[in-house]
């Protein structure tokens, strides 16, 4: 008697030879219901899983018992095959109780997300902290300290194992020296007291700051000046007992005793990838105190006020660095519109290798191997298929999105966002749906 | 750029009557490839901005600006008079071997000169080029420093209005109280040309000071630059079939939302919302005129 048979209601039973057929074909996409109609793990008596060796493996097509053991690795494509059971296995998570030493970090947090750069110096800071550990025989920590608001949800499993974060909403309203201080604009000063504050409560053994134009190098060039410590800058290898740096415009290296404050370049370590540290935040009212002019630092008066950023004409922005770049490829016919549509999004517009070679965009706008490598945060591709070098040119883009025909394209399948529309009708309606929000932003700005 | 174009006003406050007194300080620069000694570049888009600083037009309220260029090392370089060549008539020599610790003979003279701006480059392409004369310097003198600034819009009511240069092409209008230290970035305006005869013709004042030796410095082990290695891709796979479909598989789909079956509006309207949740524009997103 057969699994796939049924029970008709005059108690006969029936043989269902497409439950057969589907049972003897591994390949049909049914094959896994038919075989395990209730694939479920089993317990016994004692809590143990119990394996019903009956029930392993399958009936190939000649009658032979088959037993998968690719678990879920074969060549087969995806649709066919049975979803794996995938199990994530959380990362180990690093405890510190009592850190007996710090050791300080002050990411960039570019647009509050921690990058690439960050990372890798939250990764050093990691390497550092074991070899003191050992060298010392106690327990440190990495201390990140962030200002204003920050979105990264990365940074227990980047290594930050305390933080300090200074925004409005976490500032006591006693402290109102810094209730405007941190919301997200350029705010030196205020900064650099907080850091000094750090550094006479926590005595971090270095503090690591990156060597980059998103604020990194300027923020550790006032700390360093503001504690006297000369920095190891553009370092691009550091042990606890010595460091390796770029000098003399990068053509000549120094060797130098690892000194307190370091400013790293990017790639200068592995980021943290294979633990978790609990992101404990540090009580910020101690570094409210008056103890923080009592400390020595120097929290001057205002003498430096933002008027925040300005706009800026997205084409004057050179394509390499543009945050949002709207390309046009062959499937656009018309141009006005694409350049009308680009201009109401505010992008800088880039172009694929045949808009180009065609003419209708200049050889500077083209994106790819054979043009400009882009980095921008969301790129919009419209009418672009994927040319394998294109792809290349867009790898940096954090953000990619499609407008394309065809839904089997390249770009399609790069995409976090794919529309599957002719790109005349799509950039004639998003023309229309952008006139209400830029009349709107005009009147504000009027 | 729709950046503020009008002429750069200058006003000092009313409390003080004589003009800027504007000192930029330049280095020797270094050519990447040749290795020849050259004007440094962001150091002479400093000079630059000294330059357009003094020749505003003068009002009456104040008599002109002044324009001080000083070096620290020796009169007899010669990249000194490509400098000289931007149009300076002199030059201001500290004189000491180059490998002497260059703030201290700084510091005196900037405070017996009474500096209201002093512009430099935000880093120099030879010697330990990490940036921070400028801080230290501004610290000493208590002085608020902004970095790599792209234009200098005006100076009035004793503060400066300027440009930062931001990563991105982006702008930040910042005020600073002055005095102040303000350091320049490859965003600000290039450098006028140089012409030989005047910087030939130019003088060099040395200014005789006392000299300090970088003891710090004589501990570092320095060595050509050896050529950093790249990062390797890593595949953590547990299996061999996961590292070898790493290594051969073309990019699948990595689980980006496909919409196929909507109205072009609805689509229109799921972009805008995507971009507005991603930051790339925003509902005040004013239209560059």
């Amino acid at each position: 008697m057969n699994e796939t048979d049924t029970h008709n209601p005059h108690g006969l039973y029936r043989r269902d030879p497409r439950q057969e057929w589907i049972q003897r074909n591994r390949l049909h996409p049914l094959h896994g219901q038919v075989i395990h109609p209730k694939l479920t793990e089993q317990r016994g008596p004692s809590g143990l899983i119990r394996k019903n060796p009956h029930q392993v493996g399958f009936i190939g097509p000649h009658g032979i018992k088959r037993i998968d053991r690719m678990a879920g690795n074969s060549s087969q494509p995806l649709s066919l095959r049975r979803a794996p059971v995938t199990t994530d296995i959380p990362l180990p998570l690093i405890k510190i109780v009592d850190p007996g030493f710090y050791i300080a970090v002050v990411p960039d947090f570019s647009g509050g997300h921690l990058s690439a750069h960050d990372k890798d110096i939250l990764g050093q800071a990691q390497a550092l902290v074991d070899e003191i550990s050992q060298a010392r025989n106690q327990v440190g920590a990495v201390v990140a300290i962030a200002f204003g608001d920050i979105n990264a949800t990365d940074l227990d499993t980047a290594g930050v194992d305390r933080l300090i974060h200074m925004c409005d909403t976490q500032v006591e309203p006693t402290a109102s020296m810094y209730r405007q201080l941190f919301n997200g604009d350029y705010n030196p000063e205020a900064c650099l007291s907080v850091l000094c504050a750090v550094d006479s409560q926590l005595n971090p053994l270095h503090w690591l700051l990156p060597d980059s134009t998103h604020g990194g190098f300027d923020t550790g060039c006032r700390l360093a000046a503001a504690l006297g410590e000369r920095p190891a800058t553009q370092v691009y290898q550091a042990n606890a007992k010595q460091v390796i740096g770029r000098i003399n415009g990068s053509t000549q290296d120094y060797q130098l005793e690892t000194p307190r404050l370091l400013m790293l370049s990017a790639e200068c370590h592995l980021p943290v990838d294979e633990t978790r540290h609990e992101v404990i935040e540090l009580p910020i009212q101690p570094l409210l105190d008056p103890l923080i002019q009592d400390s020595g630092s120097p929290l001057k008066p205002q003498h430096i006020t933002s008027l925040g950023l300005m706009n800026v004409d997205p084409n004057a922005i050179p394509l390499a660095e543009a945050p949002f770049i709207v390309s046009g490829g062959n499937g656009i016919r018309q141009w006005e519109l694409f350049h009308q549509a680009a201009k109401a999004l505010g992008a800088t517009e880039g172009a694929s290798r045949v808009a180009v070679d065609d003419g209708f965009m200049p050889r500077h706008r083209q994106v790819g191997a054979t043009g400009t490598w882009v980095t921008a945060d969301v790129y919009l591709a419209v009418g672009i298929s994927g040319a394998i070098q294109h792809m290349q040119g867009i790898g940096q883009c954090r953000k990619v999105i499609a407008v394309n025909t065809d839904p089997n394209c390249d770009m399609v399948k790069r995409a976090d966002l794919s529309f599957i529309i002719d790109s005349q009708v799509f950039l004639e309606a998003l023309l229309n749906a952008l006139k209400p929000i830029n009349n709107e932003a005009n009147e504000h700005a009027a | 750029m729709p950046l503020n174009k009008s002429p750069l006003t200058v006003q000092t406050g009313a409390a003080i009557s004589q003009g800027l007194n504007v000192v930029a300080l330049v280095s020797i620069g270094m050519h990447p490839t040749s290795g020849r000694q050259r004007r440094a570049e962001l150091d002479a888009r400093a000079v630059e901005q000294g330059l357009r600083l003094i020749h505003t037009p003068a009002t009456p309220q104040h008599s002109a600006h002044t324009l001080d260029v000083v070096h620290c090392g020796s009169t007899d370089t010669p990249a000194l008079k490509q400098y000289a060549g931007m149009g300076l008539p002199h030059l201001t020599i500290l004189e000491q071997p180059t490998q002497n610790d260059p703030l201290p003979s700084l510091i005196d003279y900037l405070q017996t000169t009474r500096a209201d701006i002093v512009l430099a480059g935000m880093r120099a392409e030879s010697g330990e080029s990490s940036g921070m004369l400028p801080y230290l310097l501004a610290n000493t003198l208590n002085m608020p420093i902004i970095n790599s600034v792209a234009e200098i819009i005006s100076v009035n009511q004793g503060q400066v209005e300027c440009l930062q240069a931001l990563p991105r092409g982006q702008r930040r209008k910042v005020m600073v109280n002055l005095p102040c230290v303000i350091t320049v970035d490859m965003a600000a305006a290039a450098p006028r040309q140089s012409a030989f005869g005047p910087g030939q013709r130019a003088s060099f004042t040395s200014v005789p000071v006392k000299e300090t030796a970088d003891t710090v410095r004589l501990s570092w082990t320095i060595t050509p630059a050896k050529p950093r290695p790249k990062r390797m891709k890593t595949v953590k796979a547990k299996t061999a079939a996961d590292r070898f479909k790493a290594a051969t598989a073309k990019p699948e789909q990595q689980g980006g939302r496909v919409i196929a079956e909507e109205s072009p509006d609805n689509m229109a309207h799921m972009l805008i919302d995507y971009l507005l949740s991603e930051k790339a524009i925003s509902t005040a997103n004013k239209q560059p005129n």
